[in-house]
């Protein structure tokens, strides 16, 4: 049977309070992403039962987890909810093999009955047999991190979580790790959702992404969402683009001490995003008028391999991303460290409340 | 090549090797007047293999003792910081700074035939423990037990408690947590905590004589023979003293990753 995640809770842990609430259908994968220490971690130990909330419910289905302090608590170890723990955390002192076994063997499965058990698991993430007998210690990063989806897995839980599954490896052994948990995260019934740290990974396992701010969800949806309308600089950061927090007044936009014009009249706190594209550089102060225009200076420069173009760092009364092509870094001197004049057409300035 | 380093004062230096003189000597003296040939002899007279045979039941015995006890005082220890926790931590580090002979005095006090604990303990049970090998278990308990409980909290302590939390999710309550993970993980504590609780144990004196007495066969440990042999034949004292230095050494040796880890 598999069932819905509920969770809508309260919690205090040191200098952070998480409030959130987030529901995890059977059967979908949600990708939370947030700055560190935002909440992403407490969130999962919530779940799992490792932390009690303050306030709130965490159910599965119509079972309650944790209803807040008078309310019961089920323990972790009753609660079915599978976590694949960030660095993998495989016991040192067992196998391979009696990893995998030791969750059967806590339900008292026979220890021969729980390692044939075991190995069938191993088998399945594509750990052979010659893998079985080894320690933790001994395994790649990639072998651990499967090791430890499969000793999740073999205690056939309701939830499946999974914290930063891809930090642990290099990136050569990444695309095939990826593609070994996507499948696995597929065959699973229930609610998944997996902590990860860039937009790249968000993508890769799920096609719902929720960010967490200090504590806070403050964006929950598809990724075109995130992109067409995000809710915070630090989701625009996420996705490429550059993001400004400011106060509108009809069609100006005050940012620090830039005032930007804007196309979409709107009152007060705006995010402000512009597409490292649509930022044109000049040599001299462009003529015409475009409105929104300032000097800054070229602090930092990353080619973008895949399209031929270069993202340029630049240091302003408003610094920004721009991407331009290597022919306009030479022609521009940007590399001279000289002024440049920035301009960004009002209509490619987009403004959403906050 | 050697990393250019600078020169350590004279004065530091000549300081350095007294320290070094200071504790070589005994053991100098010790090798210098063993009577090698009737060494021996002197180990294999009964009632030296009585003491040696009492000393090594008592001090494993008061070793496991205190694994029993000093193990869940460890565990409580470790897992948290309160006000009563700190009380009890001075409680378990005081026999280690107490003068054994003090804790002897005051463990007849308390564990003595008209003491606290001990009078009731043989009214109702018909249990003495003073003039005993139970009562010299308990003294040898009593001086071992700071050494176990400081040194497993410790490996506890450095325990990543992460690895507990993962054994729970994946269903295991908290007595297999604690016997299947956090066991094995501190293993290397475990063991070298054993390990000095009984070194401590096999060379208990004070406390000892004072509580159990110095009774041939019964409550004569090792350290208590040679004090008596002192007396009447020293050498037989310094042949049991040469035994205790290498059983000591050999600890040492077994304990040396753990204490003296490689630079």
């Amino acid at each position: 049977m598999t069932m819905d995640l509920h969770l809508d809770v309260e919690l205090r842990r040191e200098r952070l309070l998480l409030r959130a609430a987030l529901q995890v259908a059977a059967g979908e994968t949600v990708a939370v992403v947030g700055p560190n220490g935002a909440g992403k971690s407490s969130l999962l130990l919530a779940v799992a039962g490792l932390l009690r909330v303050d306030r709130g419910r965490i159910a599965l289905g119509e079972r309650v987890l944790d209803g807040g302090p008078d309310a019961p608590f089920v323990p972790p170890e009753q609660r079915g909810v599978g976590v694949v723990f960030q660095g993998h955390l495989l016991f040192p002192h067992l196998s391979a093999l009696d990893n995998v076994a030791f969750g059967l063997r806590s339900r008292g499965v026979a220890r021969g009955e729980a390692r044939n058990a075991a190995a069938r698991w191993l088998e399945r993430v594509g750990l052979g047999a010659v893998h079985h007998g080894a320690k933790p210690a001994a395994l790649s990063g990639g072998q651990a991190q499967c090791a430890a989806l499969a000793r999740t897995l073999a205690t056939e839980p309701s939830v499946l979580l999974l914290d930063e599954p891809l930090a642990a490896v290099d990136a050569s052994g990444r695309l095939e790790l990826l593609r070994e948990l996507r499948e696995h995260l597929r065959r699973f019934a229930g609610p998944r959702v997996v902590v990860v740290h860039d937009i790249a990974d968000a993508l890769a396992f799920a096609e719902r992404v929720v960010v967490i701010e200090n504590g806070a969800v403050v964006q929950d949806g598809a990724i075109d969402e995130l992109v067409g309308r995000p809710r915070s600089t630090y989701v625009a950061d996420l996705v490429g683009l550059n993001g400004f927090v400011g106060v509108c007044a009809d069609n100006h936009v005050r940012i620090g001490d830039v005032t930007l014009t804007v196309a979409t009249p709107l009152r007060g706190d705006v995010l402000v995003t512009i597409h490292p594209r649509a930022v044109a550089l000049f040599r001299e102060r462009p003529s015409g008028s475009p409105r929104n225009v300032w000097t800054a200076r070229a602090v930092d420069f990353e080619a973008l391999l895949d399209r031929d173009r270069v993202r340029v760092r630049l240091d302003g009364a408003l610094s920004l991303v721009a991407e331009i092509t290597p022919a306009a870094v030479a022609d521009l001197r940007l590399r001279d460290g000289g002024e440049v004049w920035v301009a960004v057409k009002a209509t490619e300035i987009g403004v959403t409340p906050r | 090549m050697r990393p250019a380093s600078q020169p350590m004062p004279r004065a530091l230096v000549a300081l350095a090797a007294l320290a070094v003189v200071l504790l070589a000597a005994p053991l100098l003296g010790l090798l210098w007047r063993t009577p090698w040939s009737r060494a021996l002899a002197v180990v294999f007279d009964p009632p030296m293999l009585d003491a040696l045979w009492l000393s090594l039941r008592c001090s494993v015995a008061a070793a496991m003792l205190a694994l029993l006890l000093g193990l869940p005082l460890a565990a409580w220890l470790a897992s948290g910081a309160s006000r009563l926790r700190a009380t009890v931590r001075v409680l378990v580090t005081l026999p280690m700074v107490l003068p054994p002979v003090v804790g002897g005095v005051a463990m007849l006090l308390a564990f003595g035939r008209n003491g606290l604990v001990g009078g009731p303990l043989e009214r109702w049970f018909g249990l003495a423990l003073p003039f005993t090998s139970e009562g010299v278990v308990l003294a040898e308990t009593y001086v071992a037990l700071p050494f176990l409980v400081l040194t497993v909290e410790g490996g506890l302590r450095s325990l990543d408690g992460r690895y507990l939390d993962a054994a729970a999710t994946l269903g295991a309550g908290p007595w297999r947590v604690f016997r299947a993970v956090t066991l094995p993980m501190i293993a290397p504590s475990l063991r070298a905590g054993l390990l000095v609780a009984w070194a401590r144990a096999l060379g208990e004196f004070g406390a000892t004589i004072t509580f159990a007495g110095n009774l041939a066969g019964h409550t004569r440990t090792m350290p208590l023979a040679v004090y008596t042999a002192l007396e009447t034949s020293p050498d037989a004292a310094i042949v049991l003293s040469l035994v205790l230095v290498v059983v000591s050494a050999a600890v040492l040796f077994c304990l040396r990753r753990q204490w003296f880890p490689a630079r």
